[in-house]
């Protein structure tokens, strides 16, 4: 079975190219468009890898990786923040929450599936 | 893999234009001081957005813009830097600039560079005004990026890896690790397994292991870059103590001091670089011309892009949707299982079938046209601008206030409804709203108030806009008609029909011409492109205390509830909206005056009668008037009496335009194709109402 992705991001548009893309690339994609959103999916069911951008409305990307990790079965789940290089600190405060990498803004295709394939293997 | 990209950009203008308005909305309530801290962080994540998708979708010219404003709203959302009204209005204009570049991205012309460089310059000259905020960002990729140190003689590299105990925890998996190691060369691992406690005080959710690496370059891939190794643990490197050292091919320690050297030297260059760059933002002009230009040139472009466009729907009505759908094909299987075998015993199913039909097509069509309905907010959001940057000009004061925002209406009539409605607040803002010493030495606040309020009413959407200014002057508009011949000066009229003057075309009160209105030609076209719409607007007034206009739209253009009546063999239809009531002629209450005009006694009032069949010059089944129906109708300010034949079905029509089928027809506002197949016409009350009185002059209407 192909290795499941949530992909979490307010923008209509980065989200439909995350999602175009690794369809292409034959994950299956679950899309969310906040980070509420994306922890209501994340509680009935489990994935390979969860996409998450950092700047949303109601829950941000950092509070999102804080509570994925206290569900159990997100213990050692990959999560990857879309984040722009201005974002030291966010990184920072990202991997404290418990996120795995980041993959920086803006990102083309080819980049965002590397980076994803390096996760997934 | 290629990705052709350009699929997401339509997308993403959209959503950029959505954003704007958010930034836009945003910066006006920073600069009423109305904001709260989640408006600020809107307003951030907007830019940051734009900036995010424009970077992936290779527009550079929209990223790099975009990216300034963002580190300006950053340094507010953290309060390093104070909200100025200057630095607001620099943003504003940005977001104009920036609507530009979404226009000329959307037609795929390269952009007006100018515009563009000058408010950049603007917002690099507020962002450099005060607090100097490192640009760190920069230095930080710079650094990052090239380390190449290939060495001829390298052997490849020494690694010494001790994950932090936690490492696991972050979703990092040493076995991913290794295998990309070995995918840059041939690995050797040494694990060192000393610090894994006894089994039972064993947690095996952390990490206990440490590894002492060789990466051996391969002869198929050559030397391995070290910044590549770098890329590898670089999600990790806080997590872990991490060495990477120069493998020799004799000894490994040797030469590993003055390989790390060189990074210092290099990160001196970049900040160097990174100063220049400091320096040369220093040096641009700073124009802050405070006085943002008006968006509307490019607001009126945008309406035209967008036209054409997407529409987005709640998911709950979609929802909704496919349920109604799922009905109707449960009804049809049931009706067709029906017809396979029928017989007529199942004449009352076949009924409640088709009934039941009937219901499922009614809430379908109802659910359809819930899509196209808009929140009036869409329309009413680009008044704050408008009205902050107009006031700036005219050095007036004016709150705006809106009501009813979440009122919905059909996305047909709200982009059409837009300039109308332009064209009104500003008429407020110049006309009516006066200068604060006026205001204060007529005892009133100094600050004038415009009210857009939106609501239902009956099949119908009222939009009142209203100012608490000077009001319609009466004796001047008077004057000035009888100047222009429109009135006689013997005439007498109501004040309503006085201040209707101003729909007249080419009248205009204004005594001097400003720029934003007064040229005379606005109100008669405002009113016809609301009667094409369907609908009206009237105002009313009270000197020295305001104005209010009222339009009143039909909610959709597409369906309409409409009665059906006969007149001979024609069938036609009165919009049920308009019609007042319905009864039986007693021909005692027909009066005629002044020999041909007919009026009927309707309780206390006295209406004129419409004869149909005159109108529109058919041949009637009875000309008796006691065999006829009155359908009392309203239209335009006034009733009126229709008489028919006959009174048929009421009934939902799907209004087909004339205009595009065949040409317009005065009293006639569409038609539509009923269940046997003819097409019946749809009346215009307010246009049939003028014909009527153009084929009988002499008749008054009260």
């Amino acid at each position: 079975m192909s290795k499941s992705i949530l992909a979490v991001d307010d923008s209509t548009s980065m989200r439909q190219m995350v999602s175009f893309t690794l369809k292409s690339a034959g994950y299956q994609v679950e899309e969310a468009a906040d980070g509420q959103q994306a922890l209501d999916v994340a509680r009935t069911r489990s994935f390979d890898l969860v996409l998450s951008d950092v700047n949303m409305p109601i829950m941000d990307g950092i509070e999102l990786i804080r509570n994925l990790r206290t569900l159990p079965a997100y213990k050692f789940t990959p999560i990857l923040m879309l984040t722009t290089e201005a974002g030291t600190a966010k990184k920072m405060e990202g991997k404290n929450a418990g996120a795995t990498g980041w993959i920086v803004k803006p990102f083309n295709p080819d980049q965002l599936l590397n980076t994803v394939k390096r996760v997934l293997g | 893999m290629s990705i052709d990209l350009s699929q997401f950009k339509q997308t993403f203008l959209e959503e950029s234009d959505e954003g704007l308005d958010v930034l836009e909305s945003g910066l006006l309530a920073l600069d009423s001081g109305t904001a709260d801290d989640e408006v600020i962080h809107a307003v951030f994540r907007a830019a940051h957005s734009i900036k995010g998708g424009a970077g992936t979708f290779s527009l550079t010219e929209i990223a790099g813009f975009t990216h300034i404003m963002e580190t300006l709203l950053d340094e507010m959302r953290d309060g390093r830097r104070e909200i100025s009204n200057e630095a607001i209005n620099v943003l504003l204009t940005s977001v104009d600039v920036l609507r530009e570049l979404m226009d000329s991205a959307r037609d795929d012309v390269p952009p007006q560079m100018g515009r563009v460089n000058e408010v950049q310059a603007q917002l690099e000259g507020v962002l450099n005004s005060a607090s100097a905020s490192g640009s760190d960002d920069t230095l930080q990729i710079q650094n990052g990026a090239d380390n190449s140190t290939a060495d001829d003689e390298l052997a490849g590299w020494l690694i010494k890896f001790h994950p932090h105990e936690h490492m696991l925890r972050t979703g990092n998996d040493t076995v991913r690790i290794f295998k990309e190691l070995a995918s840059l060369g041939d690995l050797e691992n040494c694990a060192d397994l000393s610090a894994l406690p006894e089994f039972e005080h064993m947690d095996p959710e952390l990490s206990y292991l440490s590894w002492t690496i060789q990466l051996k370059n391969n002869k198929q891939q050559g030397a391995t870059d070290k910044a590549a190794i770098e890329e590898i643990f670089e999600w990790v490197e806080d997590d872990c103590e991490l060495s990477i050292e120069p493998l020799r091919l004799s000894s490994t320690s040797n030469e590993a001091a003055s390989q790390d050297d060189v990074p210092p030297a290099e990160q001196s260059t970049v900040a160097v670089q990174a100063n220049e760059q400091e320096a040369v933002d220093n040096v641009t002009p700073i124009a802050t011309k405070a006085d943002a230009k008006p968006a509307l040139k490019a607001s009126a472009k945008k309406k035209k892009a967008a036209e054409g466009g997407s529409i987005r729907v709640g998911t709950d009505k979609i929802d909704s949707l496919i349920n109604m759908v799922g009905e109707l094909v449960i009804t049809q299987s049931m009706l067709s299982q029906m017809g396979d075998d029928f017989s007529m015993k199942k004449i009352e199913a076949l009924r409640e079938g088709l009934a039941q039909l009937e219901r499922n097509t009614r809430e379908l069509q109802e659910s359809v046209m819930r899509i196209r309905m808009l929140p009036i907010s869409f329309s009413f959001q680009r008044f704050p601008r408008l009205v902050h940057d107009l006031s700036q000009k005219m050095n007036k004061k004016i709150e705006l206030k809106m009501v009813g925002e979440q009122t919905e209406l059909d996305k047909t009539v709200m982009e059409k409804i837009g300039d109308p409605l332009v064209h009104l607040v500003r008429n407020s803002l110049d006309h009516g709203i006066e200068d604060p010493q006026t205001r204060l030495a007529a005892g009133k606040n100094e600050v004038g108030t415009i009210t857009l309020n939106a609501y239902h009413q009956g099949g119908f959407i009222m939009i009142e806009i209203s100012d608490d200014g000077a009001g319609l002057p009466k004796d001047k508009l008077l004057q000035k008609a009888i100047e222009k011949g429109l009135v006689s000066e013997q005439e007498n009229l109501p004040d309503e029909k006085i201040y209707d003057l101003i729909f007249h075309p080419g009248f205009s009160t204004a005594d001097q011409v400003s720029d934003i209105s007064g040229r005379g030609v606005g109100m008669d076209v405002v009113r016809k492109n609301i009667k094409e719409l369907g609908g009206n607007v009237d105002v009313t007034t009270e000197e020295g205390r305001g104005t209010t206009f009222t339009i009143r739209l039909p909610l959709t253009l597409a369906i309409l509830d409409g009665q059906l009546v006969k007149v001979g063999n024609e069938t036609y239809i009165i919009p049920l909206v308009s019609i007042i009531e319905s009864l039986e002629i007693e021909t005692d209450n027909i009066n005629t005056i002044a020999g041909t005009a007919e009026v009927y006694k309707m309780r206390d009032e006295y209406i004129p009668l419409v004869r149909l069949y005159d109108v529109f010059d058919v041949v009637p089944g009875t000309t008796r008037l006691q065999d006829c129906l009155l359908v009392v109708v309203e239209g335009d300010g006034g009733k009126a009496g229709i008489l028919v034949d006959d009174l048929l079905s009421q009934q939902q029509v799907v209004i087909k335009s004339l205009e595009t089928n065949y040409k317009r027809i005065q009293g006639v506002s569409g038609a539509t194709i009923l269940g046997d197949g003819t097409v019946a016409l749809i009346l215009d009350m307010s246009g049939l109402l003028t014909l009527a009185k153009e084929i009988e002059p002499a008749q008054s209407y009260g």
